[in-house]
């Protein structure tokens, strides 16, 4: 029983010096810029690298996702009560509500987390972030901070492309024999509440910012080599996809009930 | 000047550096040397102010670093120049814009005049032509000049370099000791580097700090260290048949 509170306690310590870290570098991450015109680069270089570079994979997914979701959808109504065209208006709430801000988000936290991780944790076994300090540069604003706004502002870009790629999967899963694509459009457009696209949004700027920003923290402050930076990311990517879930619920609670 | 008064440093229940104090001289190449595990790179860190110190005070010509608030520090930051065991190069960026770096943070040049300086570094340091070449493009040797043509692009009042010669051949060693005393003399920098190599000290040492588990053992110029008794120095120092035999012909 001493052994169990011991533990629980250390646990208990470990998480809240962590979380202390994590609050710590982020407040040192949002500082003035050294000089905003190297900033802007670096946004730049991140926003293309961490954004556009996910266009492809977020494009292929959303098609393919929408089209099982419809075949899925129309298989489990299979009701003469129920028209056809419901089936369009459950996928669009599936896509929208779900689908595209939190699925998207968790790959993207695969895809991005473990990418800003090992870059930065190889930065800091290779002593690039010691360079960057003793020339006068504040290492947290430089290397975080572009890529927290990068994806902050492109990922509901990048959501938005997938709603949109995820109905026309919809609708060419419909196209090929499923139901009548006219009824399809005519469920896509029935009892559209705009509200679900802002709450969408909302998530969805939480979650890159949730993805960035834990996936800088287990990257910026990894010690030893490779096998630690590999570790970290590992473990980079685990956190961040607990927080998008646990934020989805949170936030659905706060928007939605 | 730089001095340094009875630093210490402690990771967890270890001390790493024990109460060291000494100074480093305008224009003079001071050599830290030491077996590994000394508490060299440690020593290093802590002067730079990547490691913060347990004890004891860091002046830079009556600055104190301890007591220096972050702006400060930063202002502090930009006279020196730095040359890491790994060289540390942007992997991201080309020579050019790793040499650069500091310019475009903190200078008011224009893009030619910027390109000017990157050249006359690279230059100095005797490299040619490799201005849009990757760092992993580059042999160890090369790498390490274009860190230490980062080092003095901004003029740095400081310059420190870790290991500057490790896992170099002996001769390109010697050219990169040179070419660090050549800058010393010819910038007038305060130039302090770790080094365990002989060669080194044999070549380049004016002032030389011999550390052993973390304290100041030994303390002298580069002909005192040749006729010295001290025995932590003599087994260091004369550990190999070469050194051995130029102190009996010395």
């Amino acid at each position: 029983m001493q052994n169990y509170f011991y533990f629980s306690d250390m646990f208990l310590i470990t998480w809240i010096r962590t979380l202390g870290r994590y609050w710590l570098m982020l407040s040192r991450t949002f500082r003035k810029p050294e000089n905003w015109n190297e900033y802007k680069k670096a946004f730049f270089r991140d926003l293309d690298h961490l954004g556009v570079d996910s266009l492809g994979i977020v494009a292929v997914i959303s098609i393919f996702v929408g089209a099982v979701v419809t075949i899925q959808t129309n298989y489990n109504l299979q009701d003469p009560l129920i028209p056809d065209y419901y089936v369009a208006l459950a996928v669009r709430e599936s896509i929208i509500l779900e689908f595209s801000p939190t699925i998207v988000s968790l790959i993207l936290a695969g895809k991005v987390g473990s990418n800003i991780a090992s870059t930065l944790g190889s930065m800091r076994v290779s002593e690039q972030i010691d360079a960057l300090e003793v020339m006068g540069v504040n290492p947290h604003a430089y290397l975080i901070m572009p890529k927290v706004v990068a994806l902050v502002l492109f990922n509901p870009i990048l959501i938005i492309i997938s709603m949109f790629l995820g109905v026309i999967g919809g609708y060419l899963a419909a196209y090929f024999g499923i139901f009548s694509t006219q009824d399809f459009i005519t469920g896509l457009q029935l009892e559209f509440n705009a509200y679900y696209v802002s709450y969408a949004l909302i998530k969805t700027v939480v979650f890159a910012f949730l993805i960035t920003s834990i996936s800088a923290f287990y990257g910026f402050f990894v010690k030893g080599g490779a096998i630690e930076v590999g570790v970290n990311a590992t473990k980079a990517v685990v956190s961040s996809s607990v927080a998008i879930i646990v934020a989805n619920y949170v936030l659905t609670q706060i928007l939605l009930v | 000047m730089i001095e340094v008064r009875d630093i210490q440093k402690k990771f967890g229940d270890t001390t790493v550096l024990k109460g060291i104090t000494t100074s480093f001289r305008q224009g003079v190449t001071s050599l830290i040397i030491g077996e590994s595990g000394a508490g060299k790179t440690v020593f290093l860190k802590s002067l730079v102010g990547l490691h913060g110190i347990d004890q004891g005070e860091i002046f830079y010509d009556d600055r104190q670093l301890g007591k220096m608030n972050e702006d400060e520090q930063k202002a502090l930051r930009t006279e020196m120049g730095m040359v890491f065991q790994g060289n540390a190069l942007f992997d991201s960026l080309n020579i050019e814009e790793n040499v650069i770096f500091a310019l475009n943070m903190f200078s008011e040049m224009s893009a030619a005049e910027k390109k000017e300086r990157a050249d006359f570094c690279l230059e100095r340091v005797n490299l040619k032509g490799v201005n849009n070449r990757k760092p992993a493009e580059l042999s160890g040797g090369m790498k390490k000049r274009v860190a230490i043509a980062r080092a003095i692009a901004l003029n740095p009042k400081y310059l420190f370099c870790d290991e500057p010669n490790s896992g170099l051949d002996p001769r390109t060693a010697i050219l990169i000791d040179n070419l660090l005393q050549e800058i010393t003399h010819e910038f007038n920098i305060t130039t302090v580097i770790n080094t365990h190599d002989m060669n080194s000290v044999v070549e380049i040492g004016e002032h030389i700090i011999f550390i052993k588990d973390g304290a100041k053992a030994w303390e002298g110029g580069g002909e005192e260290i040749l006729h010295t008794d001290n025995k932590a120095v003599t087994d260091f120092v004369f550990s190999s048949e070469l050194f051995r035999k130029i102190r009996e012909k010395s």
